[in-house]
């Protein structure tokens, strides 16, 4: 059994993650949503996520809230290191999220919200990736307080890593709609499906090469520590998932594609953590150092292990009451 | 006081509160009043209920909406700009945030999705679940984050351990002081604010239209809610007053302008009170009074501000003034809601407009007054963020004035956009006379009008059968 400070790393990953690929796909359509054609097919798009965008957007209150009770050390720390970016794609998020209603409510002015929902999703999209580069690249403190600069997160590496997360998350989009819609959105999605999946792959590779030139201790995990598994398990793994990825897209299939981009994130988010255990703030602070008093933990782990159950089933329950494809009238059918 | 970046993160988070809280606040009402609205309809099989389900509904999902992303900053802002305060604080607040999320957020978005576009495809008795889920959700959510507020200004069941508070019985912490009389003072409030609300849009339809029977039903649901909760919200206002009195006396005494601890102290109705003076001017008082509403006694005595060192006194005119607008709405909204059952007795509810005026005119009361009571509460507690324990130049994160002012700027100019485009649609929809179906195709977009219109004429069917 690992203790409580470990469980809850578990627990914030697996939100983490979990919010990745829901609010992913949903981050994904937003940055296709310029290739709508017309306001009607514009419409299918989003309502392919409308009743269910803001169960995905609470597993980011999960993180922050989360982050800010199992490991207050770090949240103070990251968010006062990562201040612009985090408000940045806090804003997004807002511009995009009032677009889901808004945009409904005027003909005049619906250009505007639909510049507001692609353009607040693509910067919420690549904002998040710039964190994640920014985090992996090491973040300066002392005395348990940040001690780095205002631009410190701004780098080449992380603006690769904010593109990279953007085509992501485009990706999902993309295999979203394929599974969600028919007609002629359908068929371009489709056929969005192999250039945006190679790119994804260039870019996954390109990030990992260049987390070995930005962090030390991610260079010392791979070529000491852990070689068996970073340099042949999860390149292999990605290599195995992006194959079939391609061969499923060519066959026509139209689920098994989201499912395997799906898996995509998931590979790159394990050898991301893998790379970076046990560091909570690379290179310095552990996440036993960030965790809050075992009291503390020991409260919430008993409602997060009987609420989690139950808020997995009615997420689902929601999803499936809008299963179906998504038509130009707006009804699932 | 100088524009420090203490100061400027202080004016940050004033205003993406107090711009979020009203939302959250109209929908806790709201969502409560959705659910009646429903079950009026599953009982009576009236068309006319259904038809103000998805008249409220619309406005419910806005109103939502921008309660949703507003909610999302302050849940990054302990942060972002309290960095300090968030992990000292961590071992307590965090887990009451966390069940927050866990318990209301999840249940709220779960099942928002079915309530909005649902109906048609669970039925309406699973479509009425998921309405309870939402509405239960909004109160679970209150429950929550009132309880971390009343920690910060009732501290309980804690030990400080290296700077940090950490807990010694969770009942004790969730449950301290000031927490009952807070979360029913807000629950109650909420229902005034909505109450508030659905009584001016449903009196502005009447002037209109004074035959229109969905706005008959909706102004006479508001004004007998009104009637009830109103003076009911004066007798827990008393309580939570008391309370504050036994735990935050200097908060008290700058709400009343009380600069000296006296028997049989005054009411001071209205005055300005002058810090540098220590004494409020210009007052016009009634004897004794004061001792009377504050202690239930007319000869015990009130500490006044004298007794607390200068450095912790919060800002006095701000209290004394927010405090009496708050209260004088609250009075007003008695006046309103008793007239209201009054001249429903007399059955002249529907045909008196001088009533219509007064109920549109307290459209907005239920906002202000919510507003001024938490101006009360916040700056009241200064200088501390964590009562008597943690003050609040103490929590600010190491973040220079300038980067808290570009961020202050870049909220005002988002959220002034933002909101202020929500708050129109708002009134757009508002402005819709309730009753007849929505056909415009500008009313709701293809998933929503598709789903709405079939079901208007589904109720009707019901109410012929």
């Amino acid at each position: 059994m690992p203790d409580l400070p470990t469980t809850w790393l578990g627990l914030i990953c697996i939100a983490l993650l979990a919010y990745v690929v829901l609010d992913g796909f949903d981050l994904g359509i937003g940055i296709l949503f310029p290739l709508g054609r017309d306001a009607s097919e514009r419409d299918r798009m989003m309502n392919t996520v409308a009743p269910v965008w803001d169960g995905n957007e609470t597993w980011l209150v999960l993180g922050g809230g989360g982050l800010f009770a199992a490991f207050p050390l770090a949240y103070s720390i990251l968010l006062t290191a990562f201040y612009a970016p985090v408000i940045a794609m806090l804003l997004s998020l807002v511009l995009r999220g009032v677009a889901f209603e808004f945009r409904f409510r005027t003909e005049r002015w619906q250009r505007v919200w639909d510049l507001a929902f692609s353009g607040g999703s693509t910067s919420a999209a690549f904002f998040q990736g710039v964190m994640v580069g920014a985090f992996v690249q090491g973040i300066e403190v002392s005395d348990g307080a940040y001690a780095g600069g205002w631009f410190d997160w701004l780098s080449p590496f992380s603006v690769l890593c904010g593109v990279a997360l953007a085509a992501g998350y485009a990706l999902l989009g993309a295999s979203w709609l394929v599974i969600k819609t028919d007609g002629a959105l359908h068929a371009r999605m489709r056929s969005l499906q192999l250039p945006l999946g190679g790119a994804v792959v260039l870019l996954i590779a390109l990030v990992s090469v260049g987390t070995l030139f930005v962090s030390a201790a991610v260079r010392e995990r791979w070529f000491t520590l852990g070689t068996f598994w970073f340099l042949w398990v999860v390149p292999a793994g990605t290599t195995l998932l992006a194959v079939t990825f391609f061969r499923a897209v060519r066959a026509g299939r139209e689920i098994l594609p989201f499912v395997l981009a799906l898996g995509l994130f998931a590979a790159a988010f394990a050898g991301f953590a893998g790379s970076l255990y046990p560091w909570m703030i690379p290179p310095g602070i552990t996440y036993y150092e960030a965790a809050n008093a075992d009291k503390s933990l020991a409260f919430m782990l008993v409602g997060a292990l009987v609420l989690l159950p139950v808020i997995l089933a009615y997420t689902g329950y929601s999803y499936w009451v809008f299963r179906g494809k998504v038509d130009a009238h707006g009804g699932y059918h | 006081m100088a524009f420090d970046a203490e100061w400027l993160a202080r004016a940050q988070f004033a205003f993406t509160v107090s711009f979020h809280i009203v939302f959250p606040a109209f929908t806790i009402g709201l969502a409560s009043f959705l659910a009646v609205l429903e079950a009026a309809w599953l009982v009576t099989r009236r068309a006319v209920f259904l038809q103000l389900y998805r008249y409220w509904l619309t406005i419910f999902a806005v109103a939502f909406a921008m309660g949703v992303v507003s909610g999302l900053v302050m849940s990054y802002q302990f942060g972002t700009n309290w960095g300090p305060f968030a992990e000292a604080t961590g071992p307590i607040l965090g887990p009451l945030l966390a069940y927050e999320v866990l318990t209301a957020f999840f249940l709220e978005a779960g099942f928002l999705g079915v309530m909005l576009f649902g109906l048609e495809r669970v039925g309406p008795r699973l479509h009425f679940a998921a309405t309870m889920m939402v509405a239960i959700g909004t109160l679970i959510s209150a429950f929550w984050i009132l309880s971390a507020n009343s920690w910060m200004q009732t501290p309980a069941a804690y030990a400080l351990v290296d700077g940090r508070f950490e807990p010694l019985s969770w009942p004790g912490v969730i449950f301290n002081p000031s927490f009952p009389y807070r979360f029913a003072h807000m629950v109650l409030a909420a229902y005034l604010t909505t109450a508030c609300v659905v009584g001016a849009v449903g009196a502005w339809h009447l002037l209109r239209e004074p035959a229109n029977h969905a706005a008959r039903i909706m102004f006479a649901m508001a004004v007998l809610m009104t009637a009830v909760v109103a003076p009911l919200q004066l007798v827990v206002g008393d309580l939570h007053g008391l309370n504050t009195q036994r735990h935050q006396p200097a908060k008290i005494a700058a709400m009343e302008g009380h600069f000296e601890t006296r028997s049989g102290a005054p009411l001071y109705l209205f005055g300005w009170p002058d810090m540098d003076a220590a004494r409020t001017r210009a007052a016009i008082a009634v004897p004794k009074l004061g001792s009377l509403i504050l202690k239930h006694d007319v000869d015990a005595t009130v500490t006044g501000l004298d007794a607390f060192p200068r450095d912790e006194w919060p800002n006095v005119p701000l209290l004394f003034w927010a405090f009496r607008v708050m209260v004088g709405l609250g009075l007003l909204m008695i006046a309103y809601g008793l007239t209201g059952a009054l001249w429903a007795g007399r059955k002249r509810l529907f045909t008196t407009r001088w009533l219509h005026r007064w109920a549109l005119a307290m459209g907005p009361a239920g906002f202000a007054a919510l507003l001024a009571g938490w101006f009360v509460t916040e700056a009241g507690r200064q200088p501390y963020v964590v009562y008597g324990l943690m003050r609040t130049s103490e929590a600010a994160s190491p973040i220079g004035a300038p980067g808290v002012a570009g961020s202050l700027t870049a909220f005002v100019v988002v959220y002034c956009f933002v909101f202020g485009a929500g708050v129109f649609y708002l009134f757009r929809l508002f402005a819709r006379p309730p009753g007849a179906p929505a056909v415009s195709p500008t009313s709701a977009g293809p998933l929503r009008s598709a789903a709405g219109r079939e079901l208007m004429v589904r109720g009707s069917e019901h109410d012929h059968a």
